[in-house]
């Protein structure tokens, strides 16, 4: 208690569709933030992830299930009297307020000290780097400007938490980038914790020390981005971030290897070194990422895939080669570009075989429903 | 050649285009307004008519420099004009309080309803005001639906006056005038964006707080051509007075129609026009400075 800036406890919320029935998009949630901590929320549009940020705002009224703001049970209070302020997905400037009151909002309605005031929205705005723009309107200001606006309004009553919802979505790809940097320079400055919404998954693994997956109201995973990639829990995680091979079937288990047959004849060998361990007969799916394929020379050891080249495109880092097997599962490999006069060569016979080491396949146990509900109890 | 035959052709189009309405506009318009002007500036003929002598005195009757030989000063015009610009400021407050709450609720309401609402308010039209008028002369009179209710609940015991009053003509106002404060309070209540509203509360903003900084600063695009639109024809209104004031209760359009009606003045009644006129573009003229201050992002209606 006291140790983690917000505990969520199985926060549960259903809303009533206007057609009848009703959607849960929360469903029992746990969830524990610890402090100075950037933790991303990312999933699908409708997985729960804007309620799941609003019921620590206050702006959705949770059915069942606590919140907790730095030990204190805020499930009641409205979103005025919660010490969190939040970034809009479309900034929500307001727009006959000039940036410096926008900025001094949350301070005029705090009624603070003139002077102190104009000092705080003068260094807030110095620390976005739009010092001196005060006077400015907001409609007079790029897409990016009126992002560093938003986030110095959000940041300037010294919130024990900020919120970000989706706030770089409608940003251009390069604005995007330099922003992902700066949040989380800014995060470390400020020293409070983040918690960032977001279904781009370049964005999440950019930017968090952690990364919670949401699906269907649930929480599928949450580690770092890292533990994350390599070790999804399941295969809604591992196809959610980071293309992925995904290869179903039943576990062949012996004293030498683990190898995973699939319906189609394949024979995917896994080293199950750490992570889960299946016992023989288990249904399990093999996953291998796409840049853990190489191109087999002639005189490979390990196993190997032989494909069909569909198509080759060059990224200018890598070559993506998407092909099929000879019972027409779809295979997708990256290989980096320095490998050009092999993939050229692959390329004009139609056909590569690829090699992958078994210690990088990653097992996942198959996606039951019950899979999922443990997964949602595990939280940091 | 091309550049001034095209030239020629764009102000063919533009006379074609505005041709109609400006050459309508000129004749039935701008004419009649400038003979009142003039009317305005002349002599009333002894049985009516006019004299054609420049003759100031007509506004002089309701500003106080009177033709002695002639007539006298008399403030009850000044009265007139101070009651109906308390009628229509009531009537625009009282539109006001009913459309603005109401707009909120309906901008709300799923969209099948919406449009409903607004048929619903827009109902009225499909009658004639006369006939609208009158059954509030039904409902206000002493044997009225009103005084029924009053007195067999007994909050009085014998019927009051309640038409033929200053009430009964606000009444009436409110009633006319609701339509035209609602379309663009609506307009500007609909498209606010609740993002702002919530920007505001997750900002430490109250209710209170979040209405007078955000919301309301907001709609008042809406609220300031609604008042504009109610307290303009308010003003000059003389149906309603006529219907519902009766002889008691006179308003500056009531005044005018009789004197170009009644007592065949023509030159008084064109000057007291003229001072209607006067008065309501001081007031659009003192708006669009305060607009043009505020910028160019909020025109009158949106």
């Amino acid at each position: 208690m006291g140790e983690h800036i917000v505990q969520l406890e199985r926060a549960t919320k259903a809303f009533a569709l206007p057609e009848g029935g009703t959607i849960t998009a929360l469903h029992g949630i746990d969830l524990d933030v610890e402090r100075n901590e950037f933790l991303t929320l990312l999933g699908p549009s409708g997985c729960g992830k804007t309620t799941l940020l609003h019921a620590i705002s206050g702006f959705v009224q949770l059915d069942a299930g606590k919140v907790r703001i730095d030990g204190d049970d805020v499930t009641e209070r409205p979103p005025h009297r919660r010490p969190v302020n939040t970034v809009f997905q479309n900034y929500a400037l307001f727009p006959h307020m000039s940036v410096g009151s926008n900025v001094g909002y949350a301070l005029d309605i705090a009624r603070t000290d003139r002077k102190e005031r104009n000092q705080r929205v003068g260094s807030a705005l110095e620390l976005v780097g739009l010092g001196g723009l005060e006077n400015r309107l907001p409609r007079q200001l790029s897409g990016g400007q009126q992002q560093r606006v938003a986030l110095a309004r959000a940041i300037i009553a010294r919130p024990k938490l900020l919120l970000l919802d989706e706030p770089l979505s409608a940003l251009d790809r390069n604005l995007r980038q330099a922003m992902q940097i700066e949040l989380k320079t800014l995060q470390a400055e400020l020293g409070i914790s983040f918690i960032f919404v977001t279904h781009d998954q370049e964005e999440a693994l950019t930017m968090s020390d952690r990364l919670a997956v949401l699906n269907k109201g649930l929480i599928q995973q949450i580690d770092t981005p890292r533990t994350v990639y390599d070790r999804p829990t399941n295969a809604f995680v591992a196809s959610f971030i980071g293309a992925s091979n995904l290869f179903e079937g039943t576990v062949r288990r012996s004293s030498a290897s683990t190898t995973v047959a699939t319906a189609d004849g394949l024979q995917i060998e896994a080293a199950c070194a750490g992570g889960w361990k299946p016992g023989d007969g288990a249904a399990a799916t093999a996953l291998i990422r796409p840049e853990q394929f190489a191109l087999a020379g002639a005189g490979a050891t390990g196993p190997t895939i032989e494909i069909a080249i569909e198509q080759v495109v060059f990224t200018g880092l890598t070559f993506q080669i998407h092909g099929h097997t000879a019972s027409g599962r779809k295979i997708v490999a990256i290989i980096a570009a320095i490998r050009r006069a092999d993939v050229a060569q692959a390329e004009k016979d139609g056909k590569v075989r690829l090699g992958y080491d078994p210690a990088a396949v990653h097992l996942l146990p198959d996606d039951a429903p019950a899979a999922n509900e443990a997964v949602a109890g595990v939280a940091a | 050649m091309s550049t001034s035959s095209l030239h020629r052709r764009r102000l063919a189009h533009l006379g074609i285009l505005l041709g109609p309405a400006s050459g309508f506009l000129a004749i039935f318009f701008l004419c009649p307004l400038v003979i009142m002007l003039v009317y305005s500036f002349l002599e009333p003929g002894l049985y009516g008519g006019a004299e054609w002598v420049f003759y100031p005195d007509n506004y002089g009757r309701i500003l106080g420099f009177a033709n002695p030989d002639f007539e006298v000063y008399d403030p009850v015009y000044i009265a007139i004009f101070l009651r109906s610009l308390r009628i229509a400021l009531v009537t625009v407050a009282a539109t006001l309080l009913v459309c603005y709450p109401a707009a909120f609720q309906i901008s709300r309401l799923p969209s099948r309803w919406k449009n409903f609402a607004l048929f619903l308010i827009t109902l009225p039209f499909f009658a004639s005001l006369i006939v609208r008028l009158f059954i509030w002369v039904l409902i206000l009179k002493k044997t009225g639906f009103a005084n029924m209710v009053l007195t067999s609940l007994h909050i009085v015991s014998t019927p009051v006056e309640l038409i033929y009053t200053e009430g009964a003509i606000v009444i009436g106002m409110v009633y006319v005038f609701i339509p035209f404060m609602f379309l663009p309070v609506y307009a500007s209540v609909e498209k606010l964006d609740w993002s702002l509203v919530r920007a505001s509360q997750d900002l430490g903003a109250n209710g209170f707080q979040t209405f007078w900084r955000v919301i309301f600063p907001l709609t008042l695009p809406g609220v300031i051509g609604g008042s504009i639109i109610v307290f303009i024809p308010a003003l000059g209104n003389f149906i309603v007075p006529a219907v519902l004031g009766g002889a008691k209760v006179m308003m500056l359009g009531n005044l005018i129609e009789q004197q170009f009606l009644g007592a065949r003045n023509w030159p008084f009644g064109a000057a007291l026009a003229m001072l209607v006129m006067a008065a309501v573009l001081a007031i659009l003229f003192f708006y669009i400075r305060f607009e043009a201050r505020r910028g160019d992002d909020a025109p009158v209606l949106r």
